[in-house]
């Protein structure tokens, strides 16, 4: 029997009722139970608005004594300068998707257990072993390319927007964007790796020399490699999400992946290639919002929207010229439902529909 | 995911990288450190698949207990002079949070190794969460702690108020100049390595003792993803030590860093435990014994001296300086009772000390009532209106006082402060440190090499300035801390909510004018500004008799 008689007398701090609950007395502002620093764009305020608000205050709201440290060449904090784009109130974009903190965990990982439940009933069911010759390779060369593209854009494009938006609002849907292409990226590399040791034709080195040297993958490398080295954020979100993402991103992904996968008897790329396009749907969903507003600024639209279409003139033929290379990996599966000049169509039909949405010309590219 | 395939999946993923041939990646953010004799390893790589769900893990067990808190009703059991210290603290950490979030791309920018730019990616979604599930919890409060108010308008206080000021330039020293400084060194290296131990780790255990155990429950949530984030910084860090041209910079870094997380951490985070609890069991630990603990052993013996072996001349002289400003300065006393003196520019409530509360800090550091006991006293004999002015308009033998230039938390001992006329202006500051990190640290050039991308300290840096010779009751007015009945104020030097009698209003504070001592002795001939300094050296903090 344990010997208790030695015991120390333990230290506890002491329980006492406060009544300090809400409610408990009547007094002034003893029912102010709602941030009044803001105005929520709706009656009542949404818990994104709740916590994103002006938790990056800038002296335009609040900020009394003006950013505290600075650059060596400028002021601190988020100059407004770091964009030709201008705005009345940066501050009136709000995330239609009211992405925060639980919303990113829930989304991501429900995507997770998705993708991670799909490879793993895709080895159970050996259903590696009935893919062609021809559909593993167009796996290898082509979906292999594409994760470097989504990787570069994670952590050189998206990451590197998130510092200099001027906004908590912007700053923090961008800083999502940024995680659910790491996620996709990440999630294309262990699906090649899963059929590297499938045991199975599958070469999973190969992605690296046909992004780094495969004519048709070139142009698109250098579009990425040029979308990197854009100073001016508002330019780098606007030629990624509006023009990349729709005339290549959205022409890989969903005009040709999804649409010659499961004639190739292949369930399983779709899966996880679907929720890249998943995200980009919800990532589009802020990037018009923001651009829309901009556009329609009653002081700095007519300027935003000339603006914008010099970015147009700079990035629609580069992006167009990537997609045009991509025309040979259209005849690599056996089965090929689709032909490029449809998935073309169809892709620029969809961007000359946002940018009508934007207010924007359709640039004459398109019509060629 | 097994060991094995943990892996093989980091060698995969590492895969994704790729040496660019057609662009180079825009450089955004200089730095002065130099990388290209770097080892480029990532000691810690991740992978998405497994982050997210255990991410959300953690997010629900929080979420659980934050229903379980109100389910069994906490706030019956909290402390309110704890609660109103929140109302400071909360406002303030969202920030630096976020701000670490917006720091990534430029360690990104400024580090050629792609093994570590996911690991700083993750780091800035971190950080995110951070800043959203804080401002929550202070909803949280505002929705269920018996008085809102404060709560309520916390992020427009936080960027008006004169200690809010204190934490944002912490936060703004993540986000601007030497990338490497500021990302890196400043937040990573000192900030989170060090400093988050007393704030999410020796903080939350005094919560708990004061009937709140959801600041606990959510900051140890964060305090477990700060490892990651450590990992990043010593990475960097070993980098940058592997070219011999960076170590007078790191050295410099580590100095300014050092000192500035000392002067604002402990500043705050050591008012809110000595002087927010009620817990005043004689076992219970000082926060220089939890200091002692988190910040000199556990990082200062274990994870700076170490350093030394790679040659780098670690500032001991200002650990030990910090400890003594502790210990034997009362730096943490004389912060609380400057906070207590400012009480009318709060948005937040704050306790008279008692008895009870005079026992413990006696036992804990011998001499406190002599310094200190009389002017609590006096603070609670000031407490109501009618026949008093606020106690920092009172003569009370305390002289309020000048504001730091750098850190901005005032020149509280005294005899330490530095007076120097800089860019044309005589500025104070608390410690010869912080006058070396305007004049010197924060310059375009350092020990005769050019450091162009250092930063600059700018801004109305001095928060009374703003206010000089304005009417307390307007002050007020314009700072928006007033009740919803237009007249009584938010901030209390008292907890009775229950006598409308002894609450503060517009009407008592009006007719007093406000002054800013740095306006004042730019104001004096060369003669009263000698005098008066050497009057504040000698005799500033004395007791009342």
């Amino acid at each position: 029997m344990a010997d208790i008689s030695d015991q120390k007398e333990r230290s506890f701090p002491r329980i006492e009722f406060t009544d300090s609950e809400a409610g408990a007395l009547t007094f002034p502002s003893s029912k102010s139970r709602a941030y009044n620093y803001y105005k929520p764009a709706k009656l009542r305020a949404t818990m994104y608005e709740d916590v994103t608000v002006d938790v990056q205050p800038d002296p335009e709201r609040h900020l009394s004594q003006g950013w505290i440290y600075g650059f060596a060449d400028g002021p601190g904090g988020y100059p407004k300068e770091w964009t030709k784009a201008q705005s009345s109130n940066w501050h009136a974009f709000l995330d239609p998707n009211e992405e925060w903190e639980q919303s990113i965990y829930r989304n991501n990982s429900a995507v997770v257990h998705q993708v991670e439940l799909c490879l793993r009933n895709a080895k159970r069911a050996r259903v590696y072993d009935s893919w062609s010759p021809s559909w593993l390779k167009f796996i290898e060369r082509n979906v292999g390319a594409w994760m470097h593209a989504e990787n570069g854009l994670a952590l050189h494009v998206f990451t590197a927007v998130q510092r200099s938006g001027p906004t908590n609002m912007i700053n923090t849907a961008v800083a999502v964007n940024a995680a659910h292409k790491m996620r996709f990226a990440q999630d294309l590399a262990l699906f090649n790796l899963d059929l590297s040791e499938a045991e199975r034709p599958f070469d999973g080195q190969a992605h690296r020399e046909v992004w780094q040297s495969a004519p048709e993958w070139q142009p698109t490398r250098e579009v990425v490699e040029q979308l990197t080295a854009v100073g001016d954020w508002c330019e780098l979100l606007f030629a990624t999400n509006i023009v990349f993402e729709q005339l290549v991103g959205s022409l890989f992904r969903t005009e040709l992946v999804m649409q010659v996968a499961a004639r190739n008897g292949d369930y399983i790329t779709p899966t996880i290639v679907g929720t890249g396009e998943h995200d980009y749907d919800r990532d589009l969903g802020y990037t018009r919002a923001l651009y829309r507003m901009l556009a329609q600024d009653e002081t700095f639209g007519a300027a935003n929207k000339e603006l914008f279409g010099s970015w147009l003139e700079t990035w629609v033929p580069r992006c167009l010229g990537a997609a045009r290379a991509l025309q040979p990996i259209w005849s690599q599966p056996a089965e090929k439902p689709v032909t490029f000049a449809t998935s073309l169509a169809n892709a620029t039909s969809k961007f000359a529909s946002l940018l009508e949405d934007l207010g924007l010309d359709i640039p004459k590219e398109l019509d060629q | 995911m097994s060991r094995q395939s943990l892996t093989k999946a980091h060698a995969k993923i590492s895969e994704l990288t790729w040496e660019p041939t057609f662009a180079t990646p825009a450089t955004r953010f200089g730095t002065d450190y130099t990388f290209e004799k770097a080892p480029k390893k990532d000691p810690l790589k991740q992978i998405m698949r497994s982050y997210f769900p255990m991410e959300e893990e953690k997010d629900n067990r929080v979420y659980g207990a934050m229903d379980g808190a109100i389910r069994g009703n906490m706030f019956r059991q909290v402390q309110q002079r704890w609660l109103e210290w929140q109302k400071l603290f909360l406002s303030i950490i969202p920030f630096p949070e976020i701000s670490a979030a917006r720091a990534m791309p430029m360690a990104i920018d400024a580090v050629p190794n792609p093994e570590i730019h996911n690991g700083l990616a993750v780091q800035m979604i971190d950080e995110v969460r951070h800043s959203t599930i804080q401002m929550n919890l202070k909803k949280l409060y505002m929705n269920n702690y018996i008085d809102p108010a404060g709560f309520d308008m916390t992020e427009k206080a936080f960027a008006n108020n004169y200690a809010g000021t204190i934490g944002r330039q912490f936060g703004e020293g993540f986000i601007t100049g030497d990338a490497i400084t500021a990302a890196n060194v400043y937040l990573t290296v000192v900030a989170e390595t060090a400093f988050t131990n007393t704030l999410f780790v020796a903080m939350p255990d005094e919560a708990a003792a004061n009937g709140d155990y959801l600041l606990p429950t959510v900051f140890h949530s964060v305090q477990s993803d700060e490892s990651r984030h450590i990992s990043n910084g010593y990475s960097i860090l070993l980098m940058a030590l592997a070219d011999e041209r960076n170590r007078p910079l790191l050295e410099r870094d580590l100095r300014y860093a050092w000192w500035n997380n000392h002067c604002v951490v402990d500043a705050a985070i050591g008012t809110f435990i000595e002087y927010g609890t009620k817990d005043r069991r004689k076992d219970r630990e000082s926060y220089a014994e939890m200091w002692r603990r988190w910040i000199y052993d556990d990082y200062y013996r274990s994870y700076l001296l170490p350093l030394e072996k790679y040659g780098l001349t670690i500032p001991h002289d200002l650990v030990e300086e910090a400890w003594n400003r502790i210990v034997n300065k009362g730096y943490v006393h004389e912060v609380a009772r400057f906070f207590a003196t400012g009480w009318p520019v709060n948005y937040w409530r704050i306790d008279a000390m008692t008895d009870t509360d005079f026992e413990w800090f006696e036992e804990k550091y011998p001499g406190w009532y002599s310094k200190y006991g009389r002017w609590w006293e006096a603070y609670n004999r000031l407490a109501y209106p009618g026949r008093n002015k606020p106690i920092a308009f009172e003569d009370v033998g305390y002289t309020y006082p000048h504001r730091c230039w750098t850190c901005m938390v005032p020149a509280l001992i005294h005899e330490d402060m530095v007076t120097e006329k800089v860019d044309d202006q005589w500025r104070t500051y608390c410690s010869e440190t912080c006058y070396w990190t305007d004049a010197v640290a924060f310059r375009p050039e350092y020990e005769g090499r050019p450091t162009p991308n250092m930063g600059r300290l700018t801004g109305f840096r001095e928060w009374e300035t703003l206010h000089h010779d304005k009417d307390l009751a307007d002050i007020i007015s314009d700072l928006g801390y007033v009740r919803d009945d237009g007249r009584t104020l938010i901030p209390q030097p008292h907890l009775d909510l229950d006598d409308p009698k002894k609450m503060w209003t517009l009407d008592d504070v009006r007719g007093i004018q406000f002054q800013s001592p740095n306006v004042l002795l730019n104001q004096m001939s060369d003669a009263e500004r000698e005098a008066h300094l050497a009057e504040y050296r000698r005799n500033g903090t004395h007791a009342v008799t």
